[in-house]
């Protein structure tokens, strides 16, 4: 079948293509232009960035019924269409969030490297074949770890690179172990058919457990998840900060694809081991996000470790392995994506203007900046899951879910948990809007159209409901035979 | 089509806030003018509700219904019935004279009346809904409104301590009942959050008796249910006065009335398995709550726990489950919320003047601002129940209830009322007659707004006293319904 052309198989690869197309250019100008006009480069990435977005909307969308194409390398599917916009939009913000940011806006290869990783991450929520799974993976991660290491002459940025580098390849190594026992088993990379040849019961279910928890690692590693977290706080400080609201949200976002498609597609007949490692997962990381941020005097770890605990949140709804549960995750990341890149766009700020991201250097931020402290405001409590925000509706499916599924106590759990982290948001929005006010914050232009993308997808996220709910539950659809 | 009266009063304040929050922050008169203007409106439109609310017709009135999220079958959907309007006419009357008295304040005027629209917004929000989705996104948007509210205008000595008590309080009370709605919902099978449509879902006796205790306990803490009531009186007083009117007037009365409208009127089976154990702690509300508050040296503190002991009356009407004790409830919930925002704002006045609470350090004030201490007099005969304010004719049918249902009880809680008098006459006599402090000889008298607030408050208890048949029959057309739910009981 991959013989013949047809050409709705390039249609279908339109944003990737799009992706590479915007990369070379960037490429290209960077070497062109002189050093002072690559400013202008972070306009056009974010502005490429919509165009591909678009050309995704108008016509990359998936059929009725999921296709796999290019030999099963990929699938066509609502899965892959829904997580490629979370991609897509992440990286737009972040484009823009890097134009006045002193460290990366005269970089060309910045935008290229970002352009990459989200081609990765798109292809990522797309495979359908361990190959071309690992392949995207990898073409993910390595831009990724030369953009937390980008500012050179900064040591903590370099520390955060090769952290995530060391971290990143060894779990990427454990998962691709994983994925060499899949094929041992099954004699095919195909993922969907993989589920087929598990599904017939001739293989030992210690062995499959054994490889379930060793694909998963490399997963939990992308989605910061316990216990391979300990690379999130070192690196969200140390990367430069648009780059570190990117790794906690889009990548995030693509671990979770790829987390939800395997275990769904290749386990279908072993929920039971599955979703108890998940829930186990989820609690850990809850608590022990949650817990250690109470703790954080800066900011970006907080938020680092906020992160954490809301990759358990979004774990809740994969541990019920029901269709609500998956729809709630994807509604949860979709929602989490604005949130975050918003708190770390306030962070970005912040730092631009004190050299600091202190939690103290937020003090009196709504006396200087009434503005700021409302968009900041709007983030802390999305991520607290209060509405009219986009947490609200998250958290209300994933525990929703929970309850669905028998697992109330994942559901109370949750709920602990949403009051610690509830005290430690509502801390710094205290500081905010408490203290001493001064002279406002320069907020460039760049930065204010991506705030205020950012404040929109929050509000539209939290009080319309129904499209978004409607796209997040096809997503799940696709993902499986839930029936 | 009906003119959307009950979508304009939830929508209204938030509006306001919104634009509020746009403006420049130095027009304080403009923001100030424009939230009072809002809040004649919200006053205005919640009497048209409650006065137009049709008594004979009974049932739910002014429906509107839109579709939200069909998918999951939630939808926009209010209207209210004959306790719900009473509760409807109280919001508004907390808004407007809440507004009338924060007209000093000078620090950050635009947030403090957006985030007090917001509040509106909530509270109108809970009282309209007739979707459970519905009732907890409202509930949950007073989140940051409540603490933002009290740790940036509070008192500076407790007010970080208290405003993140009494969030964190709340929101793990909605939460709980959040979990308990969430079974409702996957239990009753019906893929919907409409209310009416749930309560004839038929859940059996073994889910009812499992989760009515999750949903009736969260919303508990929300009305100050004992053992979890503390952070009532540590977050009222640290609150800054409209907030305190707000938060033990309104919000508090939210709690309750949530709890009667999911708890007891989706499971009332469940209620009557547990209305024993309601039952005795809210007798122990009724009686600690008056003993405590007859021991506080601090004005505020007084009110703060008065508001614990009456708020036990109302779950105690509740849980007889039989008319008189639900038409006394509703009762109360409307006449308490009157009487603690005026004791509230009375409170402020004289803090405002005297700048202490201490009531050793207090009084003579009645030569010094004669109307807040009629008011506060008033409010404090409404608090004992005497015939003729709205308290006699709201605490008299509970305890008609009560001794139906359980004569103990009525006796222990009737010490609660005995104790009031005293802890009301005690704070009277010591704040308001007496020898004036030296310090207070040249503290001027309250200004003519809070004259207006004050005067229109008491006005309220007294009418409802005298003509009981104002309230009185909407809500025994609300309790009909409930009764059907319980059984006919």
């Amino acid at each position: 079948m991959s013989a013949q052309f047809d050409p709705s198989m390039y249609l279908a690869i339109l944003p990737e293509i799009g992706l590479i197309v915007l990369a070379a250019i960037t490429l290209v100008l960077d070497l062109v232009w002189q050093d002072r006009r690559c400013r202008y480069l972070g306009w056009i990435t974010a502005g490429g960035l919509a165009v591909i977005a678009g050309l995704a909307v108008a016509f990359a969308r998936p059929g009725p019924d999921p296709l796999l194409i290019f030999g099963g390398m990929l699938r066509l599917d609502d899965t892959g269409f829904v997580f490629r916009l979370i991609f897509l939009f992440g990286a737009t913000i972040t484009a823009l969030f890097a134009v006045d940011n002193e460290g990366l806006c005269n970089k060309g290869e910045f935008y290229t490297l970002l352009l990459v990783s989200t081609l990765g991450m798109s292809l990522m929520a797309s495979s359908a074949d361990l190959i071309m799974l690992f392949l995207a993976i990898e073409t993910t991660s390595i831009p990724l770890y030369v953009l937390a290491g980008f500012i050179i002459r900064d040591q903590n940025s370099v520390e955060a690179g090769i952290k995530y580098l060391l971290f990143g390849a060894m779990t990427s190594a454990i998962s691709l172990y994983g994925f060499s026992l899949l094929y041992g088993f099954c004699g095919t990379t195909q993922i969907y058919a993989m589920g087929e040849i598990f599904a017939n019961g001739q293989i030992s279910p210690v062995l499959i457990g054994m490889s379930i928890l060793l694909v998963v690692v490399g997963f939990a590693f992308k989605i910061s998840g316990v216990p391979f977290h300990f690379w999130a706080p070192d690196v969200y400080q140390g990367a430069p900060t648009p780059v570190a609201g990117y790794l906690s949200t889009a990548s995030k976002a693509a671990g979770f694809a790829v987390l939800m498609r395997v275990l769904l597609a290749v386990f279908p007949g072993q929920t039971d081991v599955w979703i108890l490692l998940v829930a186990i997962m989820a609690t850990a990381s809850m608590f022990l996000g949650n817990l250690l941020a109470l703790a954080q005097k800066n900011i970006k770890r907080m938020l680092a470790y906020s992160s954490i605990a809301q990759a358990g949140y979004i774990l809740i709804g994969v541990a019920s392995g029901t269709e609500l549960g998956i729809s709630g995750s994807v509604y949860y990341l979709l929602g989490y994506l604005f949130t975050n890149l918003v708190a770390f766009g306030v962070v970005n700020v912040i730092e631009d203007a004190v050299e600091s991201s202190e939690i103290k250097a937020f003090s009196g931020l709504s006396r200087r900046n009434p503005m700021l402290a409302l968009l900041m405001l709007a983030a802390l409590l999305s991520l607290g899951g209060i509405p009219p925000f986009a947490g609200f509706f998250g958290k209300l499916l994933v525990f929703g879910s929970a309850i669905e599924s028998g697992q109330v106590w994942l559901a109370i759990v949750g709920i602990i948990n949403s009051m610690i982290a509830l005290y430690y948001y509502l801390t710094v929005l205290r500081v905010i809007y408490q203290g001493e006010g001064g002279a406002p914050y320069w907020v460039s232009p760049s930065w204010q159209v991506a705030l205020v993308i950012g404040l929109v997808g929050i509000l539209v996220l939290g009080v319309v409901f129904a499209p978004f709910f409607g796209w997040s539950q096809q997503a799940a659809q696709s993902l499986s035979l839930f029936n | 089509m009906q003119f959307p009266i009950l979508s304009v009063l939830i929508f209204l304040p938030l509006i306001t806030g919104i634009v509020l929050l746009f403006m420049p922050a130095e027009r304080k008169t403009l923001i100030k003018s424009i939230s009072l203007g809002t809040a004649s409106l919200i006053l205005l439109l919640s009497a048209i509700v409650f006065f137009s609310y049709n008594v004979a017709a009974g049932g739910y009135q002014f429906i509107e219904k839109a579709a939200w999220v069909p998918a999951l079958g939630i939808s926009y959907y209010v209207g209210v019935d004959g306790i719900a309007a009473p509760m409807v006419l109280l919001a508004g009357l907390v808004m407007f004279t809440g507004v009338l008295v924060s007209w000093g304040v000078d620090d950050r005027p635009r947030e403090f009346f957006a985030f007090m629209m917001f509040l509106g917004s909530s509270v109108l929000g809970v009282f309209g809904a007739l979707d459970l989705f519905m009732l907890f996104f409202f509930f949950e948007l007073a989140v940051f409104p409540k603490y933002l509210m009290i740790v940036l205008w509070g008192s500076p000595k407790t007010r970080n301590y208290s405003g993140m008590k009494l969030t964190l309080y709340l929101f793990v009370g909605s939460m709980i009942s959040l979990v308990g709605a969430l079974a409702i919902y996957f239990g009753s099978g019906l893929r919907t959050f409409d209310m009416i449509a749930l309560e004839s879902a038929g859940f059996s006796l073994v889910f009812q008796r499992l989760w009515f205790p999750f949903v009736f306990l969260g919303f508990g803490i929300l009305s100050g249910i004992f053992p979890f009531y503390s952070w009532a009186p540590d977050g009222h007083v640290a609150a800054p006065t409209a907030i305190s009117m707000l938060l033990a007037g309104v919000e508090m009365k939210v709690g309750a009335f949530a709890a009667l409208r999911v708890a007891f009127m989706l499971l009332p089976d469940g209620a009557r398995y547990w209305s024993t154990a309601i039952l005795v702690l809210a007798t122990i509300n009724v009686v600690y709550g008056a003993f405590i508050a007859l021991i506080q040296t601090d004005f505020k503190y007084v009110i703060g726990f008065s508001s614990v002991s009456h708020m036990g009356l109302v779950l105690i009407g509740f849980a007889t489950m039989n008319r008189q004790g639900l038409i006394g409830a509703g009762l109360q919930m409307f006449s308490h919320g009157v009487m603690t925002a005026l004791f509230f704002s009375v409170v402020g006045m004289v803090y405002d003047r005297a700048h202490t609470r201490e009531i050793a350090q207090l009084g003579g004030l009645f030569r010094k601002m004669p109307v807040a201490a009629f008011g506060f007099i008033v409010g404090g005969l409404v608090s004992m129940g005497m015939p003729g304010f709205s308290g006699f004719i709201a605490e008299f049918p509970i305890f008609m209830g009560v001794w139906q249902a359980a004569p103990v009880v009525a006796v222990i809680a009737i010490l609660g009322v005995i104790i009031t008098a005293a802890y009301i006459l005690l704070v009277v006599r010591r704040v308001f007659f007496g020898e004036l402090p030296e310090g207070l000889s040249n503290i001027g008298d309250v200004t003519i707004k809070d004259k207006i607030s004050t005067v229109l408050l008491a006005a309220i208890m007294i009418a409802v006293g005298i003509f009981p048949s104002l309230m009185a029959p909407m809500i025994s057309s609300g309790v009909d319904h409930i009764l059907a739910l319980f059984g006919g009981a």
